[in-house]
């Protein structure tokens, strides 16, 4: 019996600022095998479909299970993680493209810094450092803990910036993730005492007004989180937070 | 754009579609439908507006500068998205590249037809049923005019809704699944009396 083959079509970029161009690669299918096999398999046998020896297709991951997010990429047109894109589930052939809205470095991985920029200006956790020791915090009530937890499964992979129209190069929103994480930090009992801090950071430019309510984050979004509920509420919140600071403050 | 505006620019672009320039469409649209009681009842109507105290501040302040914010900042917003719909086929993703392309369109439409009717009337023309008949008198101009109303409608529908998510009015999935069978009521309803009101002026 002739060997199983799986066909792949990568979009590849020598450097930052290289011309993108496709290669195709026929390599050996093994049983359960994802993404992240198959290009692995490529690294240790560096051979393009023409059979020509090419240099290893580059790309990024880590834990393998669906909760470091460094393995984005776009896969049959479509923003996830390599890790849970199984081959068994995936048409082929099996189209690999790196998500170009943000810097490509090499290949298949990107520079997700931006949305590590985003979280710092959102000033997405919770200050609890001082000189002293400032005893335990308040109690969080357990259903809110509930829903809160959900947020706090965003691991910053940024499929819902790929997915949105509105993150591009000519826009500088800071796409939907970073309203979610502000949602997360103003719920928290101890985060709540800098909520305005968070609140003004989603009012400038490049926030929460430049959502545009295609709501393609929530439908992309792996870990579920819902995105659009986070973006309205905060609307709802910076609303408010605008209204009190004009008329009382 | 001005530095540090996006947010107040938004949240305006917002408010300005429903109040004024929704209650103007719906406004218009209505005063429009007197039509279908004939060209007398019409006319009456266009009188009673025209005799509004300071009508042309009025005009102004509650219709040319709103719709001319709203314009120019959409085309700003409508031209910053990179739209795509083929990868993403959402019924939201869907609205949100019609609401751009009905805003265009409905920018031309409207151009237009302030061009047909108040700068004539500005010019020494007299807006009545015989004006909007004439018009109408001309096949292209009802295509024209069918395209333009459904898609100002449209944009309007379809905007109500962004503003209930825009102000934080409906949050969760459930409350906007409703907000969209609302409006498309709105849309279906509205579009009705603007097509009607122009079938009254096809001779």
């Amino acid at each position: 019996m002739a060997e199983k083959l799986i066909h792949l079509i990568i979009t590849r970029q020598d450097s930052p600022d290289s011309t993108p161009y496709k290669e195709e690669f026929k390599i050996p299918y093994r049983p359960g095998m994802n993404v992240i096999g198959a290009l692995m398999e490529i690294q240790r046998n560096p051979i393009n479909a023409q059979g020509q020896k090419t240099s290893p297709v580059n790309w990024e991951s880590n834990c393998l299970e669906e909760v470091c997010g460094a393995c984005s990429m776009v896969i049959n047109g479509k923003p996830r993680q390599a890790c849970s894109a199984l081959i068994d589930k995936l048409e082929q052939p099996i189209r690999l493209e790196p998500m170009s809205t943000f810097p490509v470095q090499r290949d298949l991985s990107i520079d997700r810094s931006r949305m590590f920029d985003a979280l710092k200006r959102v000033k997405a956790w919770i200050p609890i450092d001082g000189t002293h020791d400032l005893g335990p915090g308040p109690r969080m009530p357990e259903v809110e803990r509930q829903w809160a937890y959900e947020l706090s499964k965003c691991m910053t992979c940024g499929v819902c910036l790929e997915a949105c129209p509105n993150v591009n190069a000519k826009s500088e929103f800071i796409g939907p993730f970073a309203i979610s994480q502000v949602r997360l930090f103003n719920q928290h009992p101890t985060g709540q005492m800098n909520k305005h801090e968070r609140l003004e950071a989603l009012m400038g430019d490049g926030g929460i007004g430049d959502c545009g309510n295609s709501q393609n984050c929530v439908q992309a979004c792996p870990k579920g989180i819902p995105l659009t509920t986070s973006i309205a509420h905060m609307n709802k919140e910076t609303t408010k937070h605008a209204v009190k600071k004009f008329f009382f403050s | 754009m001005a530095k540090g505006h996006s947010f107040l620019s938004h949240k305006l672009h917002s408010l300005l579609g429903l109040f004024p320039i929704g209650l103007f469409l719906l406004f218009h649209l209505t005063a429009n439908y007197q039509a279908t009681r004939g060209a007398e009842a019409f006319n009456q109507t266009v009188g009673l507006i025209e005799n509004v105290p300071l009508l042309l501040v009025v005009e102004f302040v509650f219709i040319y500068i709103p719709i001319l914010f709203h314009a120019v900042y959409g085309l700003y917003i409508a031209f910053q998205a990179k739209h795509n719909v083929g990868n993403f086929g959402y019924f939201r993703n869907h609205m949100f590249l019609w609401q751009r392309v009905t805003g265009i369109i409905t920018l031309i439409f409207i151009v237009w037809h302030v061009w047909e009717t108040r700068i004539q009337k500005a010019l020494g023309a007299s807006v009545d049923f015989d004006m909007m008949a004439n018009i109408f008198s001309s096949p292209a101009m009802i295509v024209f005019y069918t395209i333009g109303i459904i898609s100002t409608v449209f944009h309007f529908s379809n905007g109500l809704w962004s503003f209930l998510v825009h102000w934080g009015i409906t949050v969760g999935p459930r409350s906007q699944r409703v907000a969209t069978y609302l409006t498309m009521v709105v849309f279906v309803v509205v579009t009705f009396i603007g097509l009607r009101a122009m079938s009254a002026f096809i001779l």
